[in-house]
């Protein structure tokens, strides 16, 4: 007779292609959740559901419990059971413990150290407690994981610095001007690019945004995407001054912004700070402009040179992060080994664990 | 328990407590982390205390505010220093700030400390039992705390604009506050040691005027040319004239112009002060 375990089974971007992640990816959880209360044998469980990944923590009296729910899932979400048997990785007990810490800690990702993960762990067991389907040992493991992510990421510098390009971007304008929510952002050019890291500006408070491209109904469309102001591009340097942050990414084949109009705008507004962030190939900005007080000028390069020194940097602290949260691991599934041979009701079942009842918001 | 203790043990104590700061923010800062803000403020909230007993129990001995030697007005400064951080220190919502205030206040106590001439001779009633002239001394050197936090706020604003400009915005940098937000403070920090020198300066001069002997000309010119300085640095802010990179290195330049300028006060005592009782002390 097998023992009760603690287990993970899921596939994340290690090990399945996007293609293969958007057939994993749960639409809903609710009918799942279902089918897994009614699996003889699994005492407690969690689903973790985001677009990278796609994991089952559980608790089962035997190896039965995670048969049944590898099944459960293949079957409503209609994936092959070959196919995912093929993809799919498992652990058990103080392995799966570690796993999660990793997860949560944003080790796991496929953008090392984010950190939304850490909400979506949150989320996950919030979901989870909030149907009844977790218990001691589920409890315990989720809770030890928020503080175990925490601590890394305060500690490590796991989490330090931007590794998008767009991110970059708004990071360097935080290093400015503190908060964005009094920050005059304009756009400049209608490309992929610029948008995308308008929209990361916005994202950020940025209140106060305005495209300006060549073509006026284009520059209106991509505005209107990011609930911003339209301006005409030949205003471009007469208005300059009321902008603190400029995204350039126009497809003109020489500068649209001369330092001379640079300098111009800057005597209308000395106290305030003007970030010039070039992002077009060639070059939109004068690189002479860097030169003026005030004035940071940052160009594709440079973002992407930053973005990589925050990557390497990131990777740097991996080993330390493992260390940490190895250790950290080690002792919770000390801790947690007691309750699994204890019995326990079924998963779904009222009345479990009442300590942890209201504990998924406080880690 | 006060009396255990000599005033120049409490004050080592305090010292340590500020290196204990210095060093919790950097051992994080090496390590890759962000600096304990919490720690690192209870580290300086206690040297402060350890500070506040060593020179209460100094200003007891000397019957007055204790700014009787260079030992004590550079203590008194490092401790006003840090009775403003204290107080408005959280607002700046960095730890970075906190570990260099700490790291000011360990320097301040630690070099006052390590020089033994600075505290050999040590003078006690040197106010004439005249509260006007303790509260204009008081505020002069409280003023000057303010200086010395407003070079270090100003010290913080040139290593962002490296950052900046070098594109280096990893390590330290990482922890830095922004640009503007360390504009704002150096101008409040300015606008009020400003309004605190002219206070004490309006209090001297009430004194100085009833009797303008009892002033040297070199102490009068040397606080006189501080004020106007930090005075002039201020209205050329406000007027948008002085600003940034330039700003933040007049604001180091001055502080280091008003700790010199002590030297002209000190070496500058009053006639009043062949009144108060000198004691040497090595």
């Amino acid at each position: 007779m097998s023992e009760p375990c603690l287990f993970v089974i899921g596939a994340s971007h290690n090990q399945a292609p996007l293609e293969v992640r958007e057939r994993l990816a749960l639409a809903s959880e609710d009918g799942l959740t279902a089918d897994l209360a009614a699996v003889p044998g699994l005492r407690e469980f969690a689903v973790l559901n985001t677009c990278n990944r796609i994991e089952f923590y559980g608790v089962g009296d035997d190896g039965e419990a995670e048969t049944s729910l590898q099944a459960a899932y293949c079957a409503r979400q209609r994936f092959g059971a070959a196919e995912f048997e093929q993809i799919r990785f498992r652990l058990t007990g103080r392995d799966a413990v570690l796993h999660l810490f990793e997860v949560a800690s944003g080790l796991d990702s496929q953008l090392l150290g984010e950190n939304e993960i850490f909400g979506q762990v949150k989320g996950a067991y919030a979901a989870a407690q909030s149907r009844g389907t977790t218990g001691a040992v589920l409890n315990r493991v989720f809770q030890k994981s928020f503080q175990a992510a925490k601590h890394v990421r305060t500690h490590t510098g796991i989490s330090s610095g931007r590794v998008s390009v767009a991110n970059v971007a708004v990071e360097l304008a935080c290093n400015i001007f503190g908060s964005l929510a009094n920050a005059r952002v304009l756009v400049l050019g209608t490309g992929e690019i610029g948008e995308g890291t308008a929209r990361a500006f916005r994202s950020r408070g940025a209140a106060d945004l305005a495209v300006a491209g060549r073509r006026i109904e284009r520059a209106a469309e991509v505005a209107s995407g990011l609930g911003a102001d339209t301006m005409h591009f030949e205003e471009r340097d007469s208005r300059l001054a009321d902008y603190d942050i400029v995204v350039c990414s126009t497809a003109a084949p020489g500068a649209v912004l001369a330092t001379r109009a640079i300098a111009a705008a800057m005597r209308r507004r000395p106290a305030r700070p003007l970030l010039l962030i070039d992002l077009a190939l060639p070059r939109d900005v004068e690189s002479s402009a860097a030169d003026l007080q005030n004035v940071f000028l940052y160009n594709l390069d440079d973002l992407a040179r930053i973005a990589e020194r925050n990557r390497s940097a990131r990777e740097a602290e991996i080993g330390r992060c493992r260390a940490m949260l190895t250790q950290r691991a080690d002792g919770l599934w000390k801790q947690v080994q007691p309750h699994l041979s204890a019995a326990a009701p079924r998963a779904g079942a009222p009345g479990r664990d009442p300590d942890a009842a209201g504990q998924a918001a406080s880690p | 328990m006060l009396a255990y203790l000599s005033d120049r043990q409490w004050l080592w104590g305090a010292a340590g407590l500020y290196v204990a700061g210095v060093l919790l923010g950097t051992v994080s800062l090496l390590r890759g982390g962000r600096p304990p803000g919490t720690a690192i403020y209870v580290a300086i909230l206690a040297g402060y205390v350890l500070q506040f007993i060593g020179l209460g129990l100094r200003g007891h001995s000397t019957g007055g505010c204790p700014l009787g030697n260079r030992f004590e007005i550079v203590q008194f400064t490092a401790w006003s220093a840090i009775t403003l951080y204290l107080v408005v220190g959280v607002t700046f919502r960095s730890s970075v700030f906190g570990a260099f205030t700490s790291c000011l206040g360990a320097a301040l106590t630690l070099l006052s400390l390590s020089i033994p001439s600075w505290d050999a001779i040590r003078r006690t009633h040197i106010f004439g039992g005249n509260p006007w002239i303790e509260l204009h001394a008081a505020l002069a050197m409280f003023s000057y705390g303010v200086f010395g936090l407003l070079a270090l706020a100003s010290g913080l604003f040139l290593l962002r604009h490296y950052s900046l400009k070098s594109k280096n915005l990893g390590g330290l940098f990482f922890f830095l506050p922004s640009i503007m937000d360390l504009d704002h403070i150096e101008v409040r920090l300015l606008g009020a040691g400003v309004a605190i020198l002219t206070a004490a300066l309006g209090f001297g001069w009430v004194y100085w005027s009833r009797d303008t002997a009892t002033v040297g000309h070199l102490k009068l010119a040397a606080t006189v040319a501080v004020w106007v300085a930090y005075g002039a640095a201020f209205g050329l802010r406000v007027d948008g004239r002085l600003l940034a990179k330039r700003f933040a290195w007049t604001c180091l330049a001055l502080f280091a112009a008003a700790l010199l300028s002590l030297e002209a006060v000190e070496g500058s005592r009053h006639p009043r002060a062949s009144q108060s009782s000198e004691r040497i002390l090595k």
